[in-house]
């Protein structure tokens, strides 16, 4: 399971980087996207994961005595999810207006910031 | 997509699913739910009887732009984070409780209103992008 | 209601974004309300600083969950005063928001979300939980990037494409080095993993962390081959806008970067080689772009990059008293930047233009204001007794006693190039004959603007000039702050203790 998601998380983000390398706008979004959830399966791959172990400790005891499902990488990842479902629907407006004004999906011919003013 | 199912089905999903919502968001304290999901799911309510009815009929329908929701639940929020430094002297979000049982809702504290507070920021939040983005032509 | 005094100033902002929400429409009533409550937040900032400074560090445990487990803030002397200087700024660009920025751009909300901003900084300086900074750096980027394509013109649009994706890499990055960290250790404290990473025996893995959070927080502080985003996107949102990322968005990478390599990845040889090489080619690329600009707004913008450099090299240096150096050229850095963003709206106000090549004559027309911008100009440039000459001195020197020359000869290099940058800007800007501008319609001129809205763009510039002057000329009440500072960062027993002791 470990090695499966370890190749999964890879994956993820060379696809992203890859996206993000391109030179089309809607191409730039999907690899955020991708390298996002390479970095949420990331977090909760090196959580550990456990199977069916909540993380409860036992009324007689003080202290765990197996290994237990933590549960903060999920807290995290949700808070991940959630800014990314913000940044992300930002994105997609601002490439939405980007497209309108500049008349162009390319990263290349995005040049005004370069020209001397 | 005006077909006559969705457009009569989506009057009835849409109390459904707010009713839906509010559930969704008061289980959350012990159970999965909570505000975020609860918010989406009331977003998502509006969002299918925009797709029913066209954009116009659901903001006739909420009256005030959505948007306003934002600050009210981020106020909301703010001030039950806020209540433990005024009520208890304990730092800011420490959970206040009503120590006793109330109906329907279990049990009564600082962390219900933190979460509605999000509750209504999700709404706003998620229909003022919907609605930005279906809108721009 | 005490214990908690250090995490009002972050309260505060969030109140007053709330309250700004509610006027969504009323523009006017948001720029008193934005001017009065950045009084405030710096009347409550001076006074956690005043605080801090006499008992020593604080914190406070959010929700009372005890540390490690739940977040902490602290506050030791370095947050406070970045604290500090962030309200000082923050007061300073919203009166000049109120005058500079037009009512079509006020009109989406300006005003809550430069307070969002400003408490995004505020929470990043307090915050001792590193997923906690994670939060607030992206409340920072999101409020910017708001801010960034407020008005939608062109360049702006592709300057804030350029922008958000670096940004957004950059926070993917920061949080795939603490998912790796998490991994290690199971910590998110940073005192915690202070001493958890110490022990941690696998230290390839620690070494990868490290270089990720030197690229996570590179790419905000714009170090060497990380920059691009910067000279892409400064130049093209109002001069307000500019001002406060110049001033604070770019300082609290590197404040990242002083707190987590003074704290919890201690004194690696290999990492302060690197900092030290890419220090070097930051100040180097910095100084020799900033140099072939025309605009005067890309000019600062290279400018910022090159005196990142000083920075980062004084923290690859990593003693006592380079240490103070850099907390005291970060000090001055803030306010400078803050300024010389200003300075640039109100070029453009009275012109039109920030091409150097078009302007000319503000000596001869403008004689009293060109005395007044002679300040910050020749502050960064480190004129002794103004407030850049001082921390060269620790830094220089430093580089002397650790035997790192080619930094030494990199920040002398680099005063040498800002003096020629901004010695040419003079001549160019402000002694060269006035040249015809073709006259913009529907531009509203300096001189047109009513009296009041004259005063908003110049007392800003006044304030942070005098704070500016207060540095250069007070330099032995800085340079006691940062040598306080400095010591509490190389003794960090003293901060991990305070977070960790939960009596």
């Amino acid at each position: 399971m470990e090695i499966l998601l370890a190749i999964l998380v890879g994956l993820l983000y060379a696809s992203g980087i890859y996206m993000i390398l391109r030179r089309s706008l809607v191409k730039l979004i999907i690899g955020i996207i991708l390298l996002g959830n390479g970095a949420n399966l990331l977090i909760f791959l090196l959580g550990r994961i456990t199977k069916g172990l909540p993380p409860i400790i036992p009324e007689n005891s003080k202290v765990f005595l197996e290994a237990y499902a933590d549960p903060v990488p999920q807290a995290l990842i949700l808070t991940a999810i959630v800014i990314s479902f913000g940044l992300q629907s930002f994105a997609i407006i601002l490439v939405k207006r980007a497209h309108k004004v500049v008349r162009t999906d390319d990263l290349d011919e995005m040049n005004a910031t370069d020209e001397d003013s | 997509m005006k077909t006559i199912i969705l457009r009569t089905a989506s009057n009835y999903l849409l109390p459904v699913l707010l009713l839906f919502s509010i559930f969704i968001l008061l289980r959350g304290h012990y159970l999965p739910g909570g505000g975020f999901v609860g918010g989406l799911i009331a977003a998502i309510a509006f969002v299918l009887h925009s797709f029913a009815n066209g954009l116009k009929n659901t903001k006739s329908l909420l009256r005030f732009h959505p948007g306003f929701l934002m600050p009210a639940g981020l106020a909301l929020s703010f001030f039950s984070g806020l209540s433990p430094i005024i009520f208890a002297g304990d730092p800011f979000m420490t959970g206040l409780w009503y120590h006793g049982h109330v109906p329907v809702l279990g049990s009564v504290g600082s962390a219900l209103f933190f979460d509605m507070g999000v509750y209504l920021v999700v709404v706003g939040v998620t229909l003022t992008i919907i609605f930005t983005i279906s809108e721009a032509p | 209601m005490m214990q908690q005094l250090i995490i009002y100033p972050l309260l505060f902002q969030l109140f007053l974004s709330i309250v700004l929400m509610f006027f969504w429409n009323k523009i006017n009533a948001q720029k008193v309300i934005s001017i009065t409550g950045s009084i405030i937040a710096v009347l409550l900032s001076s006074y956690v600083f005043y605080y801090v400074w006499e008992n020593g560090t604080q914190k406070v445990n959010a929700g009372s969950w005890d540390a490690p487990f739940g977040i902490v803030f602290v506050a030791d002397t370095l947050a406070v005063t970045l604290v500090l200087l962030t309200a000082l700024s923050g007061l300073a660009v919203s009166i000049f928001s109120a005058g500079s920025v037009i009512k079509d751009r006020l009109r989406f909300g300006y005003f809550p979300i430069f307070h969002f901003l400003l408490l995004g900084l505020t929470g990043a300086f307090l915050t001792g939980d590193l997923f906690n900074l994670y939060v607030w750096f992206e409340i920072i980027i999101i409020s910017s990037f708001v801010l960034i394509t407020i008005g939608g013109e062109k360049a702006q649009l592709e300057g804030a494409v350029k922008y958000f994706t670096l940004n957004i890499l950059a926070s993917t990055i920061f949080l795939t080095a603490i998912a790796v960290l998490y991994g290690l250790t199971g910590s998110l404290n940073m005192a915690d993993l202070a001493g958890k990473v110490a022990a941690v025996e696998n230290r390839g893995l620690v070494e990868v962390a490290a270089i990720l959070f030197l690229i996570g927080f590179g790419t905000k502080a714009s170090i060497f081959p990380l920059y691009f985003w910067l000279p892409a996107s400064y130049h093209t949102p109002p001069a307000a806008v500019s001002a406060i990322f110049g001033g604070l968005l770019t300082k609290v990478g590197v404040y990242a970067l002083i707190r987590v390599f003074t704290l919890i990845f201690v004194g690696d040889v290999f990492l302060g080689e690197i900092l030290m090489v890419l220090a070097i080619l930051t100040i180097f690329s910095g100084g020799v772009g900033a140099l072939v600009q025309n605009n005067v707004r890309k000019v600062f913008s290279y400018l910022i990059i090159c005196h990142i450099g000083y920075m980062i090299a004084g923290l690859g240096m990593f003693t006592e008293i380079a240490i103070s150096g850099v907390i005291f050229y970060l000090i001055h850095d803030i306010m400078v930047k803050t300024n010389l963003f200003m300075v640039s709206g109100i070029i453009f106000k009275i012109k039109s233009s920030n091409s150097m090549r078009a302007l000319g004559g503000f000596y001869a027309n403008y004689p009293n204001l060109s005395l007044l911008i002679f300040i910050p100009l020749f502050s960064l440039v480190g004129i002794p007794p103004l407030s850049g000459f001082w921390p060269k001195i620790s830094l220089i020197g430093e580089g002397f006693a650790t035997e790192n020359y080619w930094t030494v000869a990199a920040i002398v290099f680099a005063s040498f190039i800002t003096l020629v940058i901004i010695a040419k800007l003079w001549a160019e800007v402000f002694w060269k004959d006035a040249k015809e501008i073709p006259e913009k319609p529907k531009f509203e001129y300096f001189s047109d603007i009513s009296k009041a809205k004259k005063t908003q763009f110049i007392l800003p510039i006044v304030f942070l000039s005098l704070i500016s002057l207060y540095i250069g000329f007070g330099a032995e009440h800085i340079q006691l702050l940062s040598s306080r500072i400095a010591n509490e960062l190389m003794n960090s027993e003293q901060y991990i203790d305070t977070v960790l002791n939960n009596s």
